[in-house]
């Protein structure tokens, strides 16, 4: 799966939770997810097990911990999705 | 004053839907064939007709994303209805700092709770998410409505059992009538789920006889009541000091006169689940010396008369508290006839059915009192309690409601003359 298409699909997971939609529209690795799509900073945990399902891996805390933009999050699922192989 | 309503009530959900269905003695109570398959020996609830995703309407998508407690979902649209009915909108962008709430309920969401005790014993806690704490607190409902609508006074969760909604619509009123807040959204809510039902019937306090004809089931003042029957739901009000409301030019509902609430301490006749006579008359009485009132003023009494033994000394402590007995017994209702009992929310939803007594002069029929209890009847007289709608001026009502924890609380409602 390329970055492009994550970047696509954390797009889905994301509309839930944020008002802005044109921010997400135009997302890209470098958009930050509480400050320029104005996420409440609780609903970071439930982004994740969204996320989570959506790609059938498991993020661990401290993995979560580094997720702040799109960029980052990306490089998470792309990893845990290795690591399943 | 109370300036706004809103209801979520078994037999109708909205103001109109409601008046309707109580104006016209329409049953809300329905067979639920899970309660069968439960081996529950009461097997009829009170259930309101309520779409979940119609709360799209009042919350915004990230609001409305994650949230699954009814109860909470009961709360949001009366009190969002209750606020715009009295003018108000919603998402205006300001803090209204004159402006408070008392809501409460028995028991928080035990749907919510049951969703999280199945993932902890699974071992998968943390995929609860971060939208579970806030549906399982007791300030939740509260919560949600406070921040949808702005408010911004004193923000309080109550709680007593039977006695709630009538406690917090009195409590707004003190709040404003001494100053402190100008203007109180005030309600309750229930959502009775099949924990918290097989909890009552298992207490055998619930009608049992009646689960094949679910309308017949709740039967206050009969011969033939043979216990209660649960409801979930929710009533909310908007309570208004006169000159804010003048100010703006609110319609008035009606007028709050004064109340008492207090507790027969569980001592005397009083129990944790009966009410010390002695407590109730001194409430009624002290609601009255409150209000200003007489006796004799009262029109109709709106009674908690949930249909089970406690009816004939619920009638008794009214007509000893108001010297009032026989045909010169205050005319008398029981919403419960209809809606089943609703525990908290009974006392919101119920006093939204004294509002619209009130403002449009009726008064809504006893169903299922075919053959009225003849020990009541020997305290008042039968043309008390009337089996039909009664058109005629109401002007000044006392609504009461008992719960357990020997917990009383009695509300004096009048038509607002300007």
């Amino acid at each position: 799966m390329s970055r492009q298409e994550i970047l696509e699909g954390l797009k889905t997971v994301l509309a839930p939770y944020t008002m802005d939609k044109e921010a997400l529209h135009s997302m890209n690795d470098e958009t930050e997810f509480i400050k320029d799509l104005k996420i409440n900073s609780a609903n970071l945990v439930d982004i994740i097990i969204d996320a989570e399902e959506r790609y059938d891996i498991e993020i661990d805390a401290d993995s979560a911990e580094k997720i702040h933009n799109a960029g980052d999050c990306i490089d998470v699922i792309l990893e845990k999705m290795k690591e399943k192989i | 004053m109370v300036t706004g309503m809103g209801v979520v009530a078994p037999n109708g959900v909205g103001i109109p839907a409601f008046l309707n269905a109580i104006q016209n003695g329409v049953s809300g109570l329905k067979f639920m064939p899970l309660y069968e398959e439960l081996h529950f020996n009461c097997q009829v609830c009170g259930v309101p007709d309520f779409d979940f995703s119609h709360l799209k309407d009042y919350l915004s998508e990230v609001t409305f994303h994650g949230l699954k407690g009814s109860a909470i979902g009961y709360a949001i649209k009366a009190a969002a209805d209750a606020w715009i009915d009295a003018g108000n909108t919603l998402y205006d962008g300001k803090i209204h700092w004159e402006t408070g709430c008392v809501f409460g309920s028995s028991i928080a969401d035990p749907a919510a709770m049951k969703r999280v005790i199945a993932l902890v014993d699974a071992k998968q806690s943390r995929k609860l998410g971060s939208r579970v704490v806030e549906q399982l607190m007791n300030s939740g409902s509260t919560a949600y409505i406070t921040g949808l609508l702005g408010l911004g006074n004193r923000i309080i969760t109550n709680s007593s059992a039977c006695a709630t909604g009538s406690q917090g619509v009195l409590m707004g009123y003190e709040y404003i009538k001494h100053g402190m807040a100008k203007r109180m959204l005030v309600g309750s809510n229930e959502f009775v789920d099949n924990y918290i039902f097989g909890a009552f019937d298992a207490m055998r306090v619930l009608a049992r006889k009646f689960n094949q004809t679910p309308e017949k089931a709740s039967r206050p003042m009969s011969a033939t009541a043979c216990g209660f029957v649960p409801g979930s739901g929710s009533g909310a009000l908007v309570l208004e000091d006169l000159d804010y409301a003048l100010a703006r030019n609110a319609v008035i509902y009606a007028e709050i006169l004064g109340g008492a609430t207090n507790s027969g301490a569980q001592q005397g006749t009083g129990s944790m689940t009966s009410p010390n006579t002695e407590g109730v008359i001194q409430c009624i009485s002290d609601a009255l010396h409150n209000a200003g009132i007489e006796p004799k003023d009262i029109d109709l009494i709106s009674g908690h008369l949930t249909a089970t033994m406690a009816d004939k000394i619920e009638i008794e402590n009214w007509a000893a508290a108001l010297n009032r007995r026989g045909e010169d017994f205050p005319l008398t209702n029981s919403l419960k006839s209809m809606i089943g009992h609703c525990l908290s929310a009974a006392g919101s939803i119920e006093i939204v059915g004294v509002i619209l007594q009130i403002l449009h002069q009726f008064i809504h029929p006893n169903i299922n009192l075919e053959d009225p209890n003849p020990e009541i009847m020997a305290i008042a007289d039968a043309k008390s309690f009337p089996v039909k709608r009664v058109d005629k001026n109401v002007n000044i009502v006392a609504k009461a409601n008992f719960g357990f924890g020997d917990v009383n609380a009695c509300v004096i409602f009048s038509k607002y003359k300007r």
